[in-house]
């Protein structure tokens, strides 16, 4: 199966549709960072161009707010489709063309593993000591602390094992962001 | 009426305020609201970047503990709304997710319990004669601007939400309770919540878009739904300090059940606005 293939199928969305007309890219929030922009990455799709769909940045910038997706003329929804392309691209093996995405969203998942839910304090801080760069950016998140809005005392829910559960079964070794490569090669495909 | 409710993680942090006055207000209007016990986390924006099934079966869980109450789910929170509403769909339209989630869950047939936003509720299931009726605060001409996002409006056909490019709910609802609601094209446009840690310097110019549209649309105040939108919105302007209220504070404020707790938790105070209108002691 080519990836253009497996992507539609996961993603449910019929890519071939697409004739160029760049509606997706003129409305993205993002596309200004990106190396392609949505409609590039379809197209390098069709032309079977996998290895620099999958390794780009712009899989990882994607908000997945779906402006693109309303206004396709074609009914093509690219957020899921981007949602297919980073798991194809975790499944490879391939480097996250943006490392500090994944490595957000891993905290994020290792963190409802282990509670149940998200809890802001712990994920600051272990997204922060992760980037190696504590003190940047830090004055917003100590303002919510002082508006007693970021509780720091975790709270676990009685139900949390069926959550880790889910998470270890989708995205083996989420919470441990230094050890999973082994274990993702085999457990994503 | 009577509801479950589902706060997701932001309503118990950074969203405190949306919590607080969603449970104000629904006193007021008579809505019971249920905590639905033992929620979890929906997997926000964290669990679809990473893996398609987990982005359903995480909400999943919630959708059985809501459907066993028999009652539809009051979710404030735009993302898990979003996330719900989409699994929702993907459990009723692939039979091997469905089966994946019952083995986990337990059998639920994803009926008997429909997730849904605030704006849906008190725009649709109250009769607006009635609401007003209980209004005893006008907004007094109070200048806003209704921002809606992504999360409440994309996708549309799951969603089953508004015109995407052109919502008017929330516009109508602030007119009717007594505001000065602005015209301006922003109203759908992301702010970039979901890449506020990770990309800053993109977040901050999108939010120094929005903001400056707001002020030249004539608003003193952005009106928002969703606790991602409204911490970005604080967090990231660069420059000014144009406050951002979730709708149901001035919902609060028109029917007299607002509270000074609410405006000490935002990064931008409020409040010196809503003294300017008359809108708070």
């Amino acid at each position: 199966m080519t990836l253009l293939e497996a992507v539609e199928h996961r993603s449910h969305q019929d890519l071939r549709l697409c004739f160029q007309c760049h509606k997706c890219t003129a409305g993205c929030p993002s596309a200004e960072d990106m190396l392609f922009g949505p409609d590039r990455v379809i197209r390098m799709l069709q032309l079977g161009e996998e290895r620099q769909v999958l390794g780009s940045p712009d899989l990882w910038l994607c908000a997945g707010c779906g402006t693109c997706g309303a206004r396709c003329p074609n009914g093509i929804d690219m957020a899921p489709v981007m949602d297919s392309l980073r798991a194809a691209a975790l499944a490879r093996g391939i480097r996250a063309g943006d490392p500090g995405a994944l490595a957000f969203h891993r905290l994020f998942l290792g963190v409802a593993r282990r509670l149940g839910r998200s809890h802001e304090a712990s994920l600051l801080i272990l997204y922060k000591l992760r980037s190696g760069n504590l003190f940047a950016d830090m004055g917003s998140g100590i303002r919510l602390v002082l508006k007693g809005k970021v509780p720091l005392v975790p709270h676990r829910i009685a139900g949390w094992s069926e959550v880790a559960e889910v998470i270890d079964a989708c995205a083996p070794g989420a919470g441990e962001p230094q050890g999973e490569a082994s274990a993702r090669s085999e457990a994503w495909n | 009426m009577e509801l479950a409710y589902y706060p997701g993680c932001s309503l118990h942090s950074t969203g405190q305020e949306f919590d607080l006055s969603v449970r104000a207000v629904f006193s007021r209007l008579e809505i019971g609201l249920a905590e639905l016990e033992d929620w979890s986390c929906c997997g926000a924006s964290s669990a679809h970047a990473l893996d398609p099934d987990m982005a359903v079966l995480l909400p999943a869980r919630n959708l059985a503990l809501a459907e066993r109450t028999g009652l539809d789910v009051l979710m404030p929170c735009a993302a898990c709304y979003n996330r719900h509403a989409v699994a929702t769909a993907h459990l009723r339209e692939d039979p091997a997710l469905r089966a994946r989630a019952e083995a986990l869950f337990g059998a639920f047939d994803g009926a008997g319990s429909r997730p849904r936003p605030v704006l849906e509720v008190v725009c649709q299931d109250l009769a607006r004669p009635e609401l007003l009726a209980k209004v005893v605060r006008p907004l007094n001409g109070l200048p806003l601007v209704s921002y809606y996002g992504c999360l409440l409006l994309r996708p549309a056909a799951i969603l089953q939400s508004e015109d995407p490019e052109n919502p008017v709910l929330m516009d109508e609802l602030l007119t009717d309770l007594g505001a000065d609601a602005r015209r301006w094209s922003y109203a759908s446009e992301c702010c970039g919540g979901g890449l506020s840690l990770t990309r800053p310097p993109a977040v901050k110019r999108l939010v120094g878009q929005l903001v400056a549209a707001a002020r030249e649309a004539g608003a003193e105040a952005i009106v928002t739904s969703c606790p991602l939108c409204q911490v970005n919105l604080e967090m990231r302007q660069a420059s000014g300090r144009m406050p951002v209220l979730y709708i149901t504070e001035l919902l609060g404020i028109a029917l007299g059940v607002s509270s000074p707790a609410w405006w000490k938790k935002h990064l931008i105070d409020p409040a010196p606005l809503l003294r300017r209108y008359a809108l708070v002691n």
